[in-house]
């Protein structure tokens, strides 16, 4: 099941390669090739180290490939700005407020900053953060901080969504509350999603397909379409369907550990 | 919070308190001459029947320490500000700033009189010359320990070199750019005083001189005493200031106290 119709994100066997000590290089990502279809919500799972960050920040600009092309729809010149991206942490500029936090991609952008926070602060309450503008991040809890990082990525407005673990680094009651949040929020949205985590349960449960890398060289090894209905419930994770396709991304996974 | 506050000082004032009274008693019981050393209620006697004319003096002083002090600022912003942006720069300009901390500027004094006379600009220029090291070390070690995570955060949004240094690490070096200036209020006003010594029309360090040679002890210790309280009050004011426009960066420290 790949993307359907025209895809807005396609990677074509792009690599990188970072120089090391002693003229040797170090390969951290081989030869990726990936879509990612209109409205559609992809996971990227792998084991840790195995490149997935660094494939984020290849097509958020940040980085050029070493081989390869990155396409984004509608524009390509693989300049940084075109695709909304939320690094692993929620880096919230301590010193903004929440709603200057969430509105930062306006500014930096040069786009109109009234209309931007107008609709900010009309995102507030479905992002759980109703009477948190003016906090300062450090008086928010960290399912807060990264509603709020969310937040300021979706006010990017671009067609694809590019999140890097963003519920790894919080306890698990916390996690489960904001996976459902996310789906919820996402039903809702024009965006695409490019989901990093590895977190099996968790990609699974998300996306409508999921990528499974090797080990460092990064490399695709598995494109596995979930085909679960929507919307979905947390019942889904005990459906034997949920399990036998837990199993094969942990028999991939693992496979390649061995 | 203020009796905290107070209670955490009161040591301290105990200590000061016993010292100030031992030093009374000695100089009373064992009739110490006068201009040798005073007791500190002719101290306070001699500072009350002087405050007419210490007051010119004082401004005076104050001037010349708030002049060079602005100078030192604005001077220390451009060079951090080109060595963080200028790679050339910062290898041309970061050695000879850290190394010139251990060149003793107060020595340079009788030779600025040589070259501006006994005016104002001489003492403007040893104030601005020890200000500007600590406030340019510190700014441009802010702005060199900003947080790159966030910078590249700014640069995935599009933004430019320019934003990502004023949205990202000026804000960030603030912290640190603040020690600097505490550490350079300090300096400020005993660094006009020295310049005031090599030869002067009015300020504290002439009356200091004046009083010193006549053997009027008590004066030169009311003098100190206040070159002594405009420099912690100094110190304290570049405080309360970055309290108030950096409220965020108090918030760990508070929280690790109570």
């Amino acid at each position: 099941m790949a993307a359907a119709g025209q895809p807005v994100l396609r990677l074509s066997g792009v690599s990188k390669a970072y120089p090391a000590n002693g003229g040797q290089s170090v390969q951290a990502l081989r030869s990726v090739s990936l879509e990612v279809g209109r409205r559609e919500f992809v996971s990227l799972v792998g084991p840790s180290g195995c490149g997935k960050s660094t494939l984020l920040g290849l097509i958020a600009g940040l980085e050029e490939p070493t081989e390869g092309a990155i396409e984004i729809a509608s524009d390509s010149d693989g300049s940084p700005g075109q695709v909304a991206y939320m690094p692993q942490r929620d880096l919230l500029l301590p010193w903004r407020s929440l709603l200057d936090n969430a509105t930062l991609g306006a500014e930096v952008g040069g786009g109109d900053r009234a209309a931007a926070r107008k609709r900010a602060q009309s995102l507030l309450p479905a992002f759980g953060l109703e009477g948190f503008a003016d906090a300062l991040p450090h008086t928010l809890s960290g399912g807060m901080r990264q509603r709020a990082a969310l937040l300021r990525t979706v006010l990017l407005d671009r067609e694809i969504l590019l999140l890097d673990e963003p519920f790894g680094a919080l306890d698990a009651l916390t996690r489960a509350a904001l996976q459902e949040w996310l789906l919820e929020i996402w039903e809702r949205l024009e965006a695409a999603v490019l989901f990093v985590t590895h977190d099996v349960e968790e990609a699974l449960w998300l996306s409508d397909r999921v990528y499974v890398m090797t080990r460092r060289p990064g490399s695709i090894q598995l494109d596995l379409p979930v085909g679960l209905p929507r919307p979905r419930t947390r019942a889904v994770r005990g459906t034997p369907a949920f399990a036998a396709l837990k199993q094969r991304l942990l028999d991939a996974l693992l496979a390649d550990t061995a | 919070m203020n009796t905290h506050r107070v209670a955490r000082i009161a040591p301290a004032l105990g200590v000061l308190a016993v010292l100030i009274g031992a030093w009374e008693l000695v100089t009373r019981l064992a009739a110490v001459p006068e201009w040798l050393l005073p007791s500190p209620t002719v101290i306070v006697v001699e500072f009350v029947e002087s405050l007419p004319q210490l007051a010119p003096h004082t401004a005076r002083t104050l001037l010349e320490a708030a002049i060079g002090y602005g100078a030192a600022l604005l001077l220390a912003f451009l060079v951090a500000a080109l060595i963080d942006q200028s790679g050339l720069a910062r290898r041309a300009l970061s050695p000879l700033l850290v190394t010139s901390q251990t060149i003793p500027i107060f020595a340079l004094a009788p030779l600025l009189a040589i070259w501006f006379g006994f005016g104002i600009t001489p003492k403007i220029l040893i104030v601005a010359l020890a200000c500007f090291f600590p406030i340019a070390v510190s700014l441009a070690g802010g702005l060199r320990n900003a947080d790159p995570d966030m910078q590249a955060l700014v640069r995935s949004m599009g933004g430019s070199r320019r934003q990502v240094f004023s949205k990202v690490k000026l804000p960030s070096a603030i912290p640190s750019l603040l020690s600097g200036m505490k550490i350079a209020a300090s300096y400020s006003v005993i660094a006009a005083v020295i310049g005031e010594w090599v030869g002067a029309s009015q300020g504290l360090g002439l009356y200091m001189l004046r009083a010193s040679s006549s053997f009027q002890t008590a004066r030169v210790f009311a003098v100190i005493a206040v070159i002594a309280v405009l420099s912690v009050a100094l110190f304290l004011a570049v405080d309360v200031v970055g309290r108030w426009i950096a409220p965020w960066i108090y918030v760990r420290t508070e929280e690790a106290q109570t």
